[in-house]
């Protein structure tokens, strides 16, 4: 059960254990330094002037108002940075997209011209007195029609470009798995839709750039959740040199995604700041961050399951659509344009898989990123737990009943699936028994068989994902041509305390608390005695980042490796002071000792001295206690979950109450569980948001509707039950502690659960799937038998 | 951070002040007074005042005061003071009710009635309270004061019969005998604006309602009275078959449009179901059993 209360003082693990966040204090009283938070001598501030409409060719631009407003030190528009060849900057995924338009605007809110202004108030006053002339051209809304023949060429900036396609993609075997479906008792199909939806962090992007002028030295306080990959990107593209530049993301008021791309905003600060030499300060607004920034999702999928009529699931296939908006900006590995989507295949034991995907431009904002989803596996495990559910519904078989017949068995691990993906450890049985025991489920069912009766409204809805994280093995995985290791560099101090930095950037997960744990267990060292740096390209080893749940899985496993690095030289070094060899030394979590002997012992923090001491060191033994490594993982961790949800909806009103959810989540070793059930809890809040009110929607004019947190709305503490946590531990057999990472399973795993039990309490209506977001009135159109995309 | 066009500022000492200022600046001043619909406007630029005549020092105006027949209310009275008020929750239930579904406790705070009732919002709760229970306003100017009923005071969305060198300083509830009221709202999410809302308010005379009204939010341009519904209540014998029949008129008479919160047609149905709904609650309290 949910215990958040952290353990007494004097049983504060020296390691793995309950423990309460290190950066907590300075959080939590207002005492955290974030971007904004940032003031420079002579800073100027920047604001972006945004297209009104979503597709339209640029006629003219006047700036002259602007420019003569008094407060204004420079007006820049997209034709001023064509002549630095900087109009257009490189996605993440090898696309092109426009810092500001220079030809026409593809999307609405995009960047057009940009003030840079003593002030944020003269700045902003100053976009409202630039005049544009915009010639309307017909937008491409609506994904359906976007490659027809008529539809109008979105991205005409790309040579020989004649349709809005982007790529084509597939998985699996297609005539194996049609065979399979030919020949099987059942096969049910569902048109399945993932609507687009926003990270929506509580701290928006923006940044400070400041270049030196003496040194040409580019200082940039970002927020990021990747800050080495953006240093070299700029390298890159900017042509700056990347000793030259400098990328500090400080606190990160959540990131989900939102922060890995690099976005028109932070190039512009850049420009600003070099032509006009001094440092600008660029922070976006909440309705810029909601219309223009990384969305995610945004998938259509047919989606068809075949088994036999017991209820063995045979096969699965999938034919996707999948809106990227004007510019392909998704955020996943290059050789995986649909992310880890392979992974639809679920947790179950099939004979066939195939998946197909089209992918295409429309005239909205670009994006696609891995919001808290670990590269589209999100969109993969809902479109294969809610057909289960269908599958379920056509058999009139218990949904709990199929899964338990059909999910993978302990010995089948490690597991290839139909698709390639190699499972490296699970045993999943007892993680939905110890769902269904907390959940009370025969009871439940009983519960709601008497509630139908009376006419009253329940549902149970159960979800069992399988997460692919921890990306990934360098030999096929790469962002824009980097490998995903991760390095890792720890310290130890003469008087023993310890200094560990990292690639990766927390954005309120805790990594100051999670590594200096892990450092802690391997090396005997309190947490409390270890410093965890992050953010600051200068003072951090090269690696790509958090996000896709892979700071634990890649920079966790560097970590407990680096520590032995060291623990191994600090044996060498004992050896020395107790004048034994290597081979007779014990290790006892903070100091080595005699074997046999414990009374001959030496601590880390004494073994720590002497490495910095003046006395003499075991031969060939440098002085000091340090090492640095990268890390290459060689596969990704596969963490699972069951989860079961239990709704009430009024039958007068349709509106839906969670009223429990019980979540087990295995994610292998557990180095913190206070901050898995954080973790956790944030998760299945942010399920409840996807699952029951959120979408970013657009008129038909390509206006976006969702421009503030009053139509886009995120869950409270009253949309949400007490949450219902436990967990079993499969550890990761690869990864050095056995740790698989734990940051998007509740977000991946929840929707399904909280549909499915929409569904399942909708069932006298008939109804076999509603699309999210189950706001009252998508649920009772449902109940009247109406089905309502939301697109 | 969203940031608002350049603006100036007073802070109003009297009433008199505030009119005479208000009079003085002309259409390009605005009243401030919670600040929570007036100044996200600001902050988005789809509102640009040149000035703002902040009327939060106005003491006079913050008042919940019981008459012989009648409660008077001072247009600064917050949310807050509304949700808490024993007397309200005495004579009119159907505030206490609302306000619980009114935003959140930051905005309920500072949100005042005054500033409710003048945004005009179509999705507006407290107009629809008002509506329902037949309040009537006080609107004073340099000459003098006038008082429109609740059912003149909207004469479109986010438009009101408050004039340009006006202020709206008291909202009146006339008290009825053996009367009850209640409050429905379905929002997607606590603090939502309403898909749709309904109050209902009623006085008995024995076993027999002896009058009533309905008043909805979020289903037309503006919160609406909805007339038909008064006929129907005038002399009536309350019954399931009678809060259907009344769920229906309000639904009949009503204009929902589809948007982001809900379809045309589900909007429909919940002004019918939430008409019902907040109905039999206020019949229930008017004979004393609390449903
Ligand atoms: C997050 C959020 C959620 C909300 N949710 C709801 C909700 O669920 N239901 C709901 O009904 N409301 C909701 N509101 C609106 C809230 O109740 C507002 O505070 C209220 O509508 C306006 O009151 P105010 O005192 O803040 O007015 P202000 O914003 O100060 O003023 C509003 C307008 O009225 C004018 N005005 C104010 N007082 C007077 C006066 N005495 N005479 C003449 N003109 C005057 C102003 O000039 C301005 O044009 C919400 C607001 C927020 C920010």
């Amino acid at each position: 059960m949910t215990t958040t209360e952290a353990p007494p003082e004097q049983e504060r693990p020296i390691g793995f254990g309950r423990l309460l966040r290190k950066e907590d204090p300075r959080l939590i009283r207002g005492m955290g330094n974030f971007v904004d938070d940032i003031q420079l001598p002579g800073m100027l501030h920047l604001a972006i002037l945004r297209s009104p409409m979503a597709h339209a060719r640029i006629v003219s631009i006047d700036t002259s108002a602007a420019q003569a407003h008094p407060k204004v030190v420079a007006v820049i528009t997209g034709a001023d940075l064509a002549e630095q060849g900087l109009a257009w900057m490189p996605t993440l995924s090898n696309d092109t997209q426009a810092v500001l338009a220079t030809d026409k605007v593809r999307f609405q809110h995009q960047e057009v011209a940009f003030v840079v202004a003593e002030d944020r108030y003269s700045a902003r006053d100053a976009l409202e007195l630039i005049v544009v002339d915009y010639e309307r051209l017909d937008p491409v809304i609506d994904v359906r029609t976007a490659l027809n023949p008529d539809t109008p060429v979105i991205r005409d900036d790309l040579e020989g470009k004649t349709d809005n396609h982007i790529f084509d993609w597939e998985t699996g075997d297609e005539a194996a798995t049609a065979e399979v479906f030919n020949n099987a008792d059942v096969v049910v199909s569902e048109e399945i839709i993932y609507p687009r939806v926003h990270p929506a962090p509580m701290e928006t992007c923006g940044c400070v750039a400041d270049v030196e002028r003496v040194s040409g030295k580019l200082t940039l306080w970002c927020t990021t959740q990747a800050p080495h990959a953006h240093r070299t990107v700029y390298a890159l593209v900017a042509g700056l040199p990347e000793h030259k530049i400098r990328i500090i993301a400080p606190d990160i008021g959540g990131g989900f995604g939102n922060k890995v791309p690099i976005y028109p905003g932070y190039v512009c600060a850049i420009v600003a700041s070099l032509v006009i030499g001094k440092p600008v300060k660029w922070v976006e607004d909440r309705t810029e961050n909601l219309v223009s920034t990384g969305f995610a999702r945004d998938y259509i999928m047919k989606a068809e399951i075949a088994a036999t009529k017991e209820g063995k699931i045979l096969a699965v296939r999938s034919d996707v659509l999948a809106d990227h908006g004007a510019f392909n900006g998704v955020a996943a590995p290059v050789k995986y344009p649909a992310g880890f989507f392979g992974v639809f295949t679920g947790s179950y034991d099939l004979e066939a898989a195939h998946a197909k995907m089209t992918a295409v431009y429309t005239n909205k904002a670009p994006g696609g990123v891995a919001y808290a989803c670990s590269f589209r596996i999100t969109e993969a495990v809902y479109m294969v737990e809610r057909l289960v559910d269908c599958l379920a519904y056509e058999l009139e078989m218990d949904p709990v009943e199929l899964r338990l017949k059909n999910l993978l068995k302990p010995e089948q691990f490690p597991y290839t699936t139909k698709t390639g993906w190699v499972y490296d450890s699970g045993n999943y049985e007892p993680t939905m028994r110890k769902a269904m025991e907390i959940a009370g489920y025969e009871e439940l069912r009983r519960e709601q068989a008497e509630k139908r009766e009376r006419g009253e409204l329940m549902g149970i809805g159960v979800s069992f994902f399988t997460e692919a994280v921890g990306a990934g093995p360098r030999k096929d995985m790469d962002i824009l041509g980097l490998g995903m290791a991760d390095g890792c560099e720890l310290r130890i101090h003469p008087t023993g305390k310890a200094v560990v930095r990292l690639s990766v950037k927390s954005q309120g997960q805790g990594h100051e608390t999670t590594f200096a744990q892990i450092v802690a267990e391997e090396i005997g060292i309190p947490p409390e005695d270890i410093e965890v740096l992050e953010g600051d390209t200068d003072n951090t080893p090269f690696g790509l980042g958090t996000y896709g749940s892979r700071s634990t899985p890649v920079s966790g496993a560097a970590a407990a490796l680096v520590t032995r690095k060291v623990r191994d030289k600090a044996q060498i070094i004992a050896s020395g002071m107790l004048e034994v060899s290597v081979a007779d030394l014990e290790w006892n979590k903070g100091s080595f000792s005699v074997k046999g002997d414990p009374s001959k012992s030496v601590t880390i923090q004494e073994i720590a001295m002497r490495a910095h001491g003046a006395g003499d060191l075991p031969e060939g033994i440098e002085g000091g206690l340090e090492a640095q490594i990268c890390y290459n993982p060689s596969n990704l961790t596969y963490p699972f979950g069951a989860y079961i949800c239990v709704v009430d909806i009024d039958p007068g009103t349709a509106v839906v109450k969670v009223r429990r959810f019980i979540a087990v989540d295995d994610c292998g070793t557990q180095i913190n569980p206070m901050i898995i059930e954080g973790q956790v809890h944030g998760g299945l809040t942010d399920g409840v948001g996807m699952a029951l009110m959120q979408m970013i929607s657009f008129d038909e004019d390509g206006n976006c509707l969702a421009g503030s947190l009053m139509d886009y709305l995120i869950p409270t503490a009253l949309e949400t039950p007490d949450w219902e946590t436990d967990s079993t531990v499969t550890p990761s057999p690869h990864h050095p502690i056995g740790a698989k990472g734990i940051g998007e399973s509740a977000t991946v795993g929840s929707p399904p659960a909280i549909v499915n039990a929409v569904v399942d309490a909708l069932k006298p209506y008939g109804v076999r799937h509603a699309d999210m977001p189950l706001t009252p009135s998508r649920v009772w159109e449902a109940m009247q038998g109406n089905h309502t995309p939301p697109i | 951070m969203q940031v608002p066009a350049p603006f100036e500022y007073e802070r109003a000492t009297t009433v008199e002040h505030a009119i005479a200022l208000r009079e003085r600046l002309g259409e390009e001043a605005r009243f401030i007074a919670g600040g929570h619909s007036l100044l996200p406007m600001m902050k988005l630029r789809l509102a640009n005042p040149e000035y703002l005549i902040d009327i939060n020092d106005l003491t006079e105006l913050f008042y919940i005061s019981e008459e012989s027949d009648e409660i008077r209310i001072g247009a600064m009275t917050r949310h807050r003071e509304l949700l808490d008020s024993e007397l309200l929750a005495q004579y009119f239930p159907i505030f206490r009710d609302a306000e619980k579904v009114i935003a959140d406790p930051v905005v309920r705070n500072r949100g005042t009635l005054g500033g409710s009732l003048c945004q005009a919002d179509p999705s507006e709760d407290l107009s629809a309270v008002c509506n329902a229970l037949d309040a009537s306003c006080v609107i004073k100017s340099t000459t003098g004061e006038r008082i429109v009923s609740m059912s003149d005071f909207h004469v479109g969305p986010y438009e009101t019969a408050v004039g340009p060198a006006e202020m709206l300083t008291e909202i009146r509830f006339p008290l009825k005998a053996n009367a009850g009221s209640a409050y429905e709202k379905v929002e997607r999410r606590a603090g939502d604006w309403a898909v749709v809302s309904a109050g209902a308010a009623v006085w008995m005379d024995g076993d027999r309602i002896a009058g009533g009204r309905v008043g909805l939010a979020a289903v037309g341009p503006n919160t609406t009275l909805i007339g038909p519904v008064s006929e129907a209540l005038d002399n009536v014998v309350p019954s399931e078959e009678l809060y259907q029949l009344v769920g229906d008129i309000a639904a009949a008479n009503c204009s929902p449009q589809t948007d982001q919160r809900g379809t045309e047609a589900y909007k429909t149905h919940l002004a019918m179901e939430l008409t019902r709904r907040s109905l039999r609650r206020a019949v229930a309290r008017a004979q004393g059993q609390e449903a």
